[in-house]
């Protein structure tokens, strides 16, 4: 199992409280996530299924290399904190 | 004598807000127009569509989350509660598919940034709606599901589009022909002006005449690159077209077939501008808010005003009654320009979030606010 947390900001949008899912990679962690809560997508990953350019993931405290296909693995009880790449002032 | 129009809904950088029209005597100032509600407060919404009450009357809000994306939402009751719709996306390109380059040689994203023009069809259910980077979608169930308009998108002069103000190119207006559902006109910055008479299964560039001083002078009649800030339509003579374009006022009278360029109206301080409203069943008559060109894009001499043609562009009229007119520098974007289906009454919001109104065609404003966030948006 890893468990996925989300930005605070996030909740402005939709309720999104930490879960517990399978995954052998980000992708897959996500894929259980968004087959849970289907209207999340689109607010994590683009029009072609890469991560939105002003969201990032960290397993572990380092961000993912992949963003376009999210292919990095993780490992059993990793942690995914997924929030927004801050910018603007 | 036209009945006026009683709620409008004004879309800005922090928020939608309704707006009502408070009984005579109810309010202090004997504002026409007063703030009623406050829709996704903080958030940035970048377009706003009012449904009329004989489509059902929905309003469809498209938000410009930022970090997360573009969503849509519509609410049945008049804005008290909104649901969430699905927002347009642009198809999954294959794998193995080299990005397409845009003219500028960068990679373009095929991903909806900004959700740019929302309008109805004349089915029930029927949206059309443009975006940035420049798709075109299509709905027939009230934005539950989306078509993106591949016919456009394949279409080679659509390549040569190129963004203006935005990094991408963008969908802003669309003219869907009250008389004729299948007839669809679009203007697009920077790529001209497109039409469809078989609801989108085809469609050519109509831009003839349209110039841009701006490009090198082998281009500056190139229809594909024309930059349109916004296109408006007569209702009731649809062929009839106004276009603020980023080199001046244009008009068309034979459906965008061609385009006539207004060279230094009289009576018009400025004709660069993003905003342009016509007359509901006056074709000839049309409202502009000028500004120092492009390199400035500020109101002449620090002074807001409203143009008015009455007679087809022959003429203006520069509306200054109730408008500062000194150490004002207000811009009025695009979409935040209305006048109302009797057309009698005019709206207008500006990126320093003002408001203003006018009963009479503008002869004379009230400021309905001074200190709202940024406006994009204004509809009645």
């Amino acid at each position: 199992m890893v468990r996925v947390a989300f930005t605070a900001n996030l909740r402005r949008h939709l309720d999104v409280p930490t879960v517990e899912v399978m995954g052998e990679t980000v992708h897959a962690a996500l894929a259980a996530v968004f087959a849970q809560n289907p209207s999340l997508r689109g607010y994590i990953l683009d029009d072609q299924g890469a991560l939105r350019r002003h969201v990032s993931i960290f397993v572990g405290g380092e961000q993912i290399r992949d963003r376009e296909r999210q292919s990095d693995a993780l490992s059993d009880g990793a942690e995914l904190y997924i929030m927004q790449a801050l910018s603007g002032g | 004598m036209h009945t006026q129009t009683s709620t409008a809904w004004v879309a800005t950088r922090k928020g939608l807000f309704r707006l009502d029209r408070p009984a005579r005597g109810a309010t202090r100032h004997d504002s026409p127009w007063a703030i009623s509600q406050v829709s996704f407060l903080a958030e940035n919404l970048s377009i706003v569509l009012p449904e009329k009450a004989a489509r059902g009357g929905a309003i469809f809000a498209a938000l410009d989350t930022g970090h997360f994306g573009p969503k849509l939402s519509c609410s049945t009751d008049g804005g008290k509660t909104w649901e969430a719709r699905t927002a347009p996306a642009f198809p999954r390109r294959p794998q193995d598919a080299p990005p397409e380059l845009d003219p500028n040689g960068r990679p373009l994203p095929l991903s909806v940034q900004r959700i740019w023009s929302l309008e109805s069809g004349s089915e029930p259910g029927e949206l059309w709606c443009g975006t940035i980077p420049g798709g075109l979608f299509h709905s027939r169930d009230g934005g539950t599901s989306w078509d993106f308009v591949q016919s456009l998108w394949d279409h080679p002069g659509r390549k040569q589009w190129f963004g203006g103000g935005a990094d991408y190119p963008g969908i802003h207006s669309i003219c869907v022909d009250p008389r004729d559902g299948n007839h669809v006109r679009i203007g697009v910055s920077c790529g001209g002006v497109w039409r469809t008479r078989d609801r989108g299964k085809t469609w050519d560039v109509c831009a003839t005449g349209m110039r841009a001083e701006f490009m090198p002078p082998e281009r500056q009649r190139d229809p594909y690159i024309q930059d349109p800030h916004c296109m408006v339509q007569c209702a009731a003579q649809p062929g009839m077209l106004w276009a603020q374009h980023h080199n001046g006022i244009f008009r068309s009278t034979d459906d965008a077939e061609s385009w006539h360029e207004l060279v230094a109206p009289p009576g018009a301080p400025a004709t660069f501008g993003f905003a342009a409203a016509v007359h509901p069943r006056d074709p000839q008559t049309a409202w502009f808010v000028p500004a120092q060109k492009d390199e400035h894009r500020l109101p002449v001499a620090g002074q807001v005003v409203v143009t008015r043609t009455r007679d087809g562009g022959a003429s203006f009229q520069t509306l200054r009654s109730g408008l500062p007119q000194e150490h004002a520098y207000d811009i009025v974007y695009r979409h935040a320009l209305s006048v109302d289906e009797g057309g009698d009454s005019l709206l207008f919001g500006s990126t320093t979030g003002s408001l203003w109104s006018s009963d009479d065609q503008g002869d004379h404003f009230h400021l309905i606010s001074a200190h709202l966030p940024p406006i994009y948006c204004v509809r009645f």
